[in-house]
């Protein structure tokens, strides 16, 4: 007669080794296939579209979307394809990424570096976003660029300007096509001069956080170069409305010339004011008084209305630019959603193209190799000529627009003239310019 | 000295704006007891009346001008507007030049009919709720408000121009003996002091001078009496809601061409008011009036290049600092009652 010596204890026990044991093979399986955060694996890639869906930059965010909408379509071979033609790199072919579909996800930034934050975490940690893009405003560039850099993901960057997203706050998985602060300053100072002479005075009043900071040191350093004397900087609020107490003592400051280093919704109120208090009808020094307006949005200009008449600005991009690049991509976005696309919208749709080319050239969605592509890339044909994506700093180098209120608007998207486009060589500077001096690309993280 | 006096004129018009909303906020509170959070949105929903009569006076037919070309190379479509087409090329323009002294008239019974709506369909449910839940359910509200004209008219700010004629600038100095360009201000501005002084007059005369007024101010003083009395004093109380609304739209639609109206700015002028109405004394009309002008100057004067240098920073805090004060040295404001929000 046997016994059995099966017990639940050693039931249980044996179980628990043999699951063990099966497991093991395929934690490490799991761990070695996953080399990189969120590596697609199925027939799809998803990117996360981080724009501002609400708060005052919402109409911006709103182009951006309708841009990466575009975007997408025209890599998965929708449409007419728009800039894809016309860029100098070939390899996309509208079969989506590495024959991928390319499935998106969008995110709300509030134009808060918090909820920015959070809302790229959650399409990085939840939806799979393998890439993050977007945005309208500098603090927020940065601080996503921040969390993009510790999860392991690409960021291309939107709108964003401020000399410190490629300068101390620069990270290695962060890219932007965007211009900044300085080639702005360097761009606009000559057709200053130009217009306006060696001898002028000018006051600053500054939105008081980094972009206004970097603006002002920008454009206070390359209008004083050519000869202008800097009588005041004034630092103003950035939930400022009413601009009339700070212009006001503009009038008897013995300056003639008024720089707004202000954004958006403070810019259209500045400027407004400024107009409002006759400014612009006023002789001082024996010369027409005039105001400055070193960043311009076609979107924010519609806001101050006639008041943008004639008056000086950069932009990075418009409608206008008669190169095969901006015509594909003012056909595709007109015909598409019935009026012409804003700036912030081109760099959203010229950046989804430029992380699709370069994973094409990669062979890989691994953001080391991603990044490892658009470091030191030269390319055409994207609506700004050509174009070198810096290793040093992941900056973009292009020509600079120099532009004006137009007198005669003929439509309402007919706002601002394109006065000069300033060349590549004008408005690039040394890696380790002291406007940019600081920060440490430091080095590529795959995640993961 | 022209420094001064600029920003004193800087002041007063600060302090037309926060005046009128303030005074709406203490005929609320002082008729029905509420803290009505949603006032900002109200003088915001003012700017949109003169945003919104601008679109309907613009309202277009479009015609193809085949000689010149849109932004895709398709003959350019010209809109142009029915009034143009009713009234002919110089009256339209006229008319739409006109829009927003026209729109004084269009918030009236806008903002009346807004009011009356808001107090009956909500708040009169929260007259005997705790101050906390007003305060919640109306800073919902006001949310919700300007989240429906951010649907509606986008987030940017919409320009609204003053009047042809009202547009530059009035030499002042000169006027004082100074040398002409030291002290300019804007026509519009001044318009928007005359025009609040004319509101605030006419809300004190209507309380002061009428039958409506005085069952109001007897109401305000004792409500349980006037009630045992056999008058309907919560009907003039909604009645009251509405005015208030009123003055806040009036408030609004006149402050539009000052800066581009936006789906926010009723919230910007939203604290500062809370503020002047503390300052001046809870539930005290000429209190709001006085506290509102008081701090538009002082807050003009802080943002003073001179001042600044000494306290930097003391634009951003002086209308906090001087509540601060004030409320310690008179815990009821400038001129508040015995007994308001004291139980």
């Amino acid at each position: 007669m046997s016994k059995s010596t099966l017990t639940r204890r050693g039931v249980l026990r044996t179980g628990a080794v043999a699951g063990a044991g099966v497991a093991l093979p395929t934690i490490f399986t799991s761990s070695s296939a996953s080399a990189f955060t969120n590596e697609p694996t199925g027939g799809s890639v998803t990117l996360g579209f981080n724009v501002p869906q609400t708060g005052p930059y919402a109409d911006e965010g709103a182009d951006e979307l309708r841009a990466f909408e575009l975007a997408v379509e025209h890599l998965n071979g929708g449409g007419d394809g728009g800039m894809m033609n016309t860029f100098s790199s070939k390899t996309l072919d509208g079969t989506g990424i590495l024959g991928k579909k390319v499935e998106y996800v969008t995110g709300d930034t509030q134009t808060k570096s918090d909820a920015a934050r959070a809302s790229a975490k959650s399409m990085i940690e939840k939806d799979g976003a393998v890439m993050i893009s977007g945005g309208s405003s500098s603090g927020v560039a940065v601080a996503v660029q921040g969390l993009c850099q510790e999860a392991g993901v690409i960021f291309m960057a939107g709108l964003t300007h401020s000399n410190d997203t490629t300068g101390k706050d620069k990270k290695a998985n962060g890219f932007r096509h965007f211009f900044n602060a300085y080639m702005s300053a360097a761009a606009l100072a000559p057709v200053l001069e130009k217009m306006y002479g060696k001898d002028r005075k000018a006051y600053h009043l500054t939105a008081d956080y980094t972009w206004g900071w970097t603006q002002q040191e920008s454009i206070q350093a390359a209008t004083e170069a050519m000869g202008w004397e800097t009588v005041n900087n004034v630092l103003t609020p950035l939930a400022q409305t009413d601009f009339s107490s700070y212009i006001a003592p503009v009038l008897n400051s013995g300056a003639d010339v008024l720089v707004l280093n202000h954004y958006g919704g403070n810019m259209v109120n500045s400027l407004t004011n400024a107009v409002q208090f006759g400014l612009r009808d006023k002789q001082v020094n024996g010369k027409n008084f005039e105001i400055v307006v070193p960043l311009y949005s076609r979107l924010m200009a519609r806001g101050a209305g006639e008041n943008v008449k004639g008056i000086f600005g950069s932009t990075n991009w418009h409608w206008s630019l008669q190169d095969e690049g901006s015509k594909a991509f003012v056909q595709s976005f007109g015909t598409k959603y019935g009026f012409p696309p804003s700036q912030a919208a081109h760099t959203c749709y010229v950046q989804t193209l430029l992380y699709a080319d370069a994973v094409q050239r990669a062979g890989s969605f691994n953001p080391c190799e991603v990044g490892a592509a658009l470091e030191g890339f030269e390319f055409d044909g994207l609506g700004n000529g050509p174009t070198l994506y810096r290793a040093d700093d992941h900056q973009c180098f292009k020509d600079v627009l120099v532009v004006r209120g137009k007198e005669n608007p003929e439509s309402e998207f007919d706002l601002l003239e394109v006065v000069e486009v300033t060349p590549r060589a004008q408005v690039e500077y040394a890696p380790d310019h002291p406007m940019f001096a600081g920060g440490n690309l430091g080095s590529c993280n795959p995640g993961a | 000295m022209d420094a001064i006096i600029l920003q004193i004129l800087n002041g007063l018009d600060k302090g037309s704006a926060y005046a009128l909303i303030a005074l709406g906020l203490t005929l609320i509170f002082g008729t029905l007891g509420v803290v009505n959070f949603a006032h900002g949105a109200l003088f915001m929903i003012g700017a949109f009346c003169a945003v919104t009569l601008n679109r309907i006076l613009t309202l277009s037919h479009q015609v193809v001008d085949e000689s010149r070309k849109d932004f895709l190379g398709n003959p350019l479509k010209v809109d142009v507007p029915y009034v143009n087409d009713w009234f002919g090329e110089a009256a339209g323009a006229t008319i739409i030049d006109w829009a927003v002294p026209l729109a004084i008239l269009f918030s009236i019974p806008v903002m009346i009919a807004i009011g009356v709506i808001m107090e009956r369909g909500l708040i009169k449910h929260f007259y005997r709720r705790p101050h906390a839940d007003q305060i919640l359910v109306t800073f919902g509200l006001a949310i919700v408000l300007q989240e429906i004209i951010k649907y509606f008219y986008g987030a940017n700010p919409i320009p609204t121009p003053a009047p042809d004629v009202f547009r530059g600038s009035f030499d002042f100095g000169v006027l004082l003996g100074f040398d002409p360009n030291v002290i300019i201000y804007p026509y519009w501005r001044l318009v928007y002091f005359a025009f609040a002084a004319l509101i605030i007059g006419g809300v004190f005369a209507f309380l002061q001078f009428t039958t409506f007024g005085m069952v109001v101010r007897a109401g305000m003083a004792d409500r349980e009496t006037v009630g045992l009395l056999g008058i309907n004093i919560d009907r003039r109380f909604t009645i009251m809601f509405g005015l208030a609304a009123a003055v806040a739209g009036l408030a609004g639609v006149m402050y539009a061409p000052i800066n581009s109206p936006n789906y926010h700015m009723g919230m910007d002028f939203l604290v500062l008011s809370f503020v002047v109405v503390v300052v001046g004394g809870m539930g005290s009309l000429p209190g709001a009036v006085l506290a509102g002008f008081v701090l538009g100057v002082l807050e003009s004067f802080a943002s003073m290049n001179e001042i600044k240098s000494i306290l930097p920073g003391i634009d951003q805090i002086i209308i906090y600092l001087v509540a601060i004060i004030i409320l310690l040295t008179r815990p009821r404001g400038l001129m508040g009652r015995k007994g308001v929000m004291e139980d």
